[in-house]
């Protein structure tokens, strides 16, 4: 079997195809689904092949997520489509209280399998309502499966867990990453839940990113090899199960820890990962654990602004010298 | 109701500059001079200038991202709106909002919004506001019949009617939300029979009919002022251009689009007021050109301001 070039986009569409026609319980509802296959393109062909399962339903997340949760606890496998990761706040007790919590509250009677699929991030010049990342919120959830894919292999594999899994699966797809193409087998697969990926060797410090970031710590990465400094790169994939095994076995190699990612700095996932390896890692570790995020400020509509505030490489490659005490 | 020869010049030419400053827009964002996104309103011209031509400065307003109109309709400098479309510091929200998220407070143009819906909920805290305070000011909000999907419309009109809150809910029924067309998820015909559900008035009327809209939102404004509480206000037009610029509009009908510019809100508009004498061809150009001077000073200033210096970031996030 072949490789072909797919875009995050179409990776997904066939994952879902490929899932839908073999489990009858999946159905897609968001907004604007069924004209054009979604807004990135996401469902090209789903609603000429699939056309009572994929459906169009008022503006409300508050009542689509509401219907996703309810079908789930019959069985169902719903994909809740949100449009923009922004929108679940309007969601926010159905993710969070309801969704989140329902089957450690029934003492395991439920299972809540639905996944909420979020495109999320900026660098589109959409300004402070649609260009966010908030998976640090539903990590600090117990109850929740964090996603958050970079590219395309990965967005296929990981979909299809994520429907597969039987807990509630919130799929972070980062916006500017539609049209991004990449190489993804013809062969049918599954990636799991919490197994992060070394998308680059390196000896001297461990880089941990996901999503977006991945492709600008890896741009870092070929700076830095020019300076004589091995980068190992290491793409999360999900952050809920964490594949803090793989972390530790990086760390101890390089003894450098950073992490990188498009969310705001404080309070981000970043922090929790700096206090694990701070506890769990300190005797292996030569130097600080250094964070690099957006800046602390609501995304700015202007271009140069927003720039500014959204972590770029040379963000990176200063986060390097100062975890390598440079 | 009598409308007087001066408010009908003014009820044109404020539809000229709502349409002259969105459709030169268009063209900036053709060019790519314009970062974003841009939601425009060509031929929902009538509601907002119906509507805003009822409100004194001090009466608010809240605006969807389909906002440009209303803005301009309720009095808002256009300079430094379009400075804000540009994203640079002498934007009426220092480069920080864009198209999306225009707010002009002085002018009672108290935000546009990137969240569906979310307008309405703020509307009933100013009217709440503006009662307990007992300004007799109103608020008007403005939002598609997408909106009327969300929780929001129908809590906030519920509150409103329940608090008898000054706020007039005006729907610009456009027939899309993105590319969903209304019958896909509204299941009346006319939206404003659900404000019956929840005890307060609610009007079906043809939104591209400037004084027509302007007397309905008359009588809704007084009974808000009256303190009878809210009222809704359907407005039945068409969205001239895509959901946003650039979109290719597949999803339109072979022929809407220009059935419904036979209906264009100005050119019927032209026609009455050069039938009743109010104005003629020339008058009309004077007015046309007087507008097309304002906005072309308004891109000169644009064009010229700044961009925001990134050690501005930091200001306002707190005050
Ligand atoms: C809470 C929320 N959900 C979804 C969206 C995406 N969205 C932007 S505009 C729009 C359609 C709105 O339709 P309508 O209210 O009729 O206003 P119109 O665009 O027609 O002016 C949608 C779904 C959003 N901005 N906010």
């Amino acid at each position: 079997m072949g490789v072909r070039e797919l875009s995050c986009s179409l990776a997904m569409a066939e994952a879902l195809k490929e899932e839908m026609e073999q489990d009858e319980t999946i159905f897609i509802i968001g907004e604007d689904l069924t004209d054009h296959g979604g807004i990135f393109g996401q469902f090209r062909g789903l609603p000429q092949q699939f056309p009572d399962r994929i459906i169009d339903a008022p503006i409300s997340e508050t009542s689509i997520v509401g219907t996703g949760i309810g079908a789930a606890l019959t069985g169902m496998r719903p994909l809740v489509d949100m449009h923009f990761a922004d929108f679940v706040t309007t969601a926010m007790d159905e993710i969070v209280n309801q969704m989140a919590k329902i089957r450690y509250m029934s003492g395991g009677q439920a299972k809540l399998t639905l996944v909420l699929w979020a495109p999320d991030g900026g660098c589109i010049n959409a300004a402070a309502q649609h260009s966010q990342c908030l998976e640090s919120w539903f990590v600090h959830t117990p109850g929740l499966k964090v996603v958050v894919p970079y590219e395309p292999a990965d967005v296929k594999g990981l979909l299809k867990a994520a429907i597969r899994d039987d807990d509630p699966v919130i799929f972070f797809q980062h916006k500017r990453l539609f049209n991004w193409t990449g190489p993804v087998t013809e062969e049918h697969y599954v990636t799991p839940l919490g197994k992060g990926k070394v998308k680059r060797r390196g000896t001297d410090i461990t880089i941990l990113t996901y999503s977006r970031m991945t492709y600008e710590c890896m741009e870092a990465a070929r700076e830095l090899a020019k300076k004589g400094v091995q980068a190992e790169v290491i793409d999360l994939r999900t952050l809920c199960p964490l594949d803090f095994d793989l972390i530790a076995r990086s760390v101890k190699k390089t003894h450098h820890a950073m992490v990188v990612h498009e969310a705001c700095l404080t309070g981000g996932f970043g922090a929790e990962i700096a206090a694990r390896i701070g506890e769990e890692l300190y005797d292996h570790l030569a130097g600080p654990v250094v964070r690099v995020g957006a800046k602390d400020v609501p995304i700015p509509f202007s271009p140069v602004m927003e720039k500014y505030v959204l972590p770029q490489i040379t963000d990176i490659l200063t986060g390097v010298d100062r975890a390598l005490k440079r | 109701m009598k409308i007087s020869k001066d408010l009908k010049t003014d009820l044109y030419k404020r539809m000229v500059r709502q349409r002259t400053f969105e459709d030169e827009t268009t063209k900036i964002f053709a060019g790519g001079e314009m970062p974003g996104f841009l939601h425009l309103s060509q031929g929902e011209d009538a509601v907002a200038a119906g509507t805003c031509a009822n409100l004194d400065l001090e009466d608010a307003i809240y605006t969807t991202h389909r906002g440009h109109g209303c803005i301009i309709a309720k009095g808002a400098n256009l300079k430094p709106m379009m400075a804000e479309l540009f994203g640079r510091i002498d934007g009426c929200c220092k480069g920080r909002a864009g198209s999306m998220h225009f707010a002009d407070v002085k002018t009672g143009c108290m935000g546009s919004n990137g969240i569906v819906g979310e307008g309405m909920r703020l509307a009933i805290g100013t009217a709440f506001a503006q009662k307990y305070k007992k300004t007799k000011n109103v608020t008007a909000v403005f939002f598609g019949e997408g909106a009327t999907g969300t929780g929001a419309f129908h809590e906030s009109f519920n509150m409103a009617a329940t608090l008898k809150l000054p706020v007039i809910f005006v729907c610009s029924i456009n027939l899309y939300a993105q590319m969903t067309h209304k019958s896909v998820h509204i299941a009346v015909e006319n939206v404003a029979d659900r404000a019956a559900g929840y005890g307060a008035p609610g009007v079906t009327i043809d939104g591209n009919d400037v004084e027509l809209v302007y007397s309905e939102v008359a009588k809704a404004v007084k009974h808000a002022r009256d303190g009878k509480g809210p009222y809704l206000i359907e407005c039945k037009t068409y969205r001239h251009h895509g959901h946003f610029e650039g979109d290719p509009c597949n999803y339109r009908p072979e022929g809407e689009l220009e059935k419904w510019l036979k209906k264009d809100p100005i050119v019927l508009y032209e026609k009455k007021l050069k039938k009743e004498g109010v104005l003629d061809v020339k008058a009309m150009q004077t007015i046309r050109e007087a507008t097309q001077k304002e906005i072309d000073e308004a891109v000169a200033f644009a064009r010229k301001s700044p961009q925001p210096d990134v050690e501005e970031l930091y200001k306002d996030i707190f005050a």
